[in-house]
């Protein structure tokens, strides 16, 4: 065997352990480097109340309800399988409505409602001009609260 | 490959080279962005912020190839001994930690409107970021030993090892779950409406030739300062 080609073959070997030794590190990560709970994960992994965690899922459509001083609001979180129920005091990112990603940061309190600090619209990967969202998703209009049916998520 | 064992014969082509990939670059990038910017139509959901797009995945793009490119060039370095090999990975570095950068910049100016916050640890963002952080940590390992004129085996050897990021950064939107959306682009089909999508090819194209063109320019000026300080040190031994 040349130099040259047992150079070759030790490169190649190390490459390969050391990228196979990251992905095993990072899929042994997968729970621990999620970025938000689902209502399912919360239920499973019995997060405490208190505790500082995120909480994303879709917002249930037509759950969001505003009270009367205006900033606070409470909607549902769903992820097909469990719903929380979520209020929250402030500001909502432009993108944030029912039927659409939502991850709220904050905690649980003792009643199994979630408290958030702050809320986070999630955008999907799907991209499109007004005019075909508007073919797909003929009941959505601008009134606010207006149960949308479609399948956007 | 072994053609340009011989510097004088890749200054040949790369001399040349340089203005046309340059120029047909800039014309690409001139059109996809005004296209970007005038023609195509806003998102439905985020409004006029989907332009951002345009030069956000480019970035993205020339960030991780880039990065790929650095750790081909180290490998050769290292197994056949090519004399280009360090100066070409030394000469992506830098147009490849610009890029990271913007990518990143981008991705912030978008994540205000669209998810109400400029900065989120989630496993896209934050392994992009690490990205950037292997640049600068490359550029000043590579930059050292070639003041001290060694070869830069270290470098090298860290350009391969940080090649592990690359895999991170693409899977991380399916590992785990993030704020960043998933792929919407993949070999077969995109879920992002073609009225959108077009001009994004051309920019993709655009950037990466503007990309080659910079880095053919640095390893041209990589091997005029070698020539330099040869010369010098040749001198100050007369």
């Amino acid at each position: 065997m040349k130099a040259k080609h047992q150079r070759l073959v030790l490169a190649l070997l190390a490459v390969v352990a050391i990228v196979g030794a990251g992905l095993l590190a990072m899929s042994a990560l997968k729970d621990q480097a999620a970025y938000f709970y689902t209502p399912a994960d919360a239920k499973r992994d019995h997060v405490q109340p208190g505790q500082a965690v995120r909480l994303g899922g879709m917002v249930e459509g037509g759950s969001i309800r505003r009270a009367a001083d205006g900033v606070t609001i409470d909607f549902t979180v769903t992820d097909g399988k469990d719903t929380v129920p979520v209020v929250f005091r402030g500001i909502t990112p432009d993108l944030f409505k029912e039927n659409s990603g939502v991850v709220a940061e904050g905690r649980f309190d003792a009643s199994g409602r979630f408290v958030a600090d702050n809320i986070l619209a999630k955008h999907d990967e799907r991209y499109m001009p007004p005019q075909v969202a508007g073919e797909m998703h003929k009941s959505e209009s601008l009134e606010t609260g207006a149960k949308v049916k479609g399948g956007r998520t | 490959m072994h053609i340009f064992a011989n510097p004088a014969r890749f200054l040949q082509l790369a001399r040349p080279l340089t203005p046309w990939l340059g120029w047909a670059g800039v014309v690409l990038i001139a059109m996809a962005v005004g296209a970007g910017l005038f023609i195509t139509p806003r998102d439905y959901l985020q409004g006029e912020s989907v332009r951002i797009m345009y030069v956000h995945v480019p970035a993205a793009w020339l960030g991780m190839a880039g990065w790929s490119g650095i750790a081909v060039a180290s490998l050769m370095q290292l197994v056949w001994r090519h004399p280009l090999a360090a100066i070409a990975a030394r000469a992506i570095a830098v147009p490849g930690a610009l890029f990271t950068a913007v990518c990143l910049a981008t991705g912030s100016i978008w994540g205000r409107p669209t998810w109400g916050t400029w900065w989120e640890w989630d496993g896209r963002l934050t392994s992009m970021l690490v990205l950037l952080f292997l640049y600068i940590a490359y550029i000043a390992l590579a930059g050292a030993s070639s003041e001290r004129g060694e070869s830069s085996r270290v470098a090298a050897i860290f350009g391969l090892v940080g090649a592990v990021n690359l895999p991170i950064i693409h899977y991380s939107v399916l590992w785990w779950r993030t704020l960043h959306q998933g792929q919407s682009i993949t070999l077969t089909k995109s879920s992002i409406d073609s009225s959108l999508l077009w001009p994004l090819p051309i920019a993709l194209l655009g950037f990466t030739l503007l990309f080659a063109a910079i880095v053919l320019m640095r390893m041209r000026a990589l091997l005029a300062q070698g020539k330099v300080e040869a010369r010098l040190k040749r001198m100050a031994e007369a």
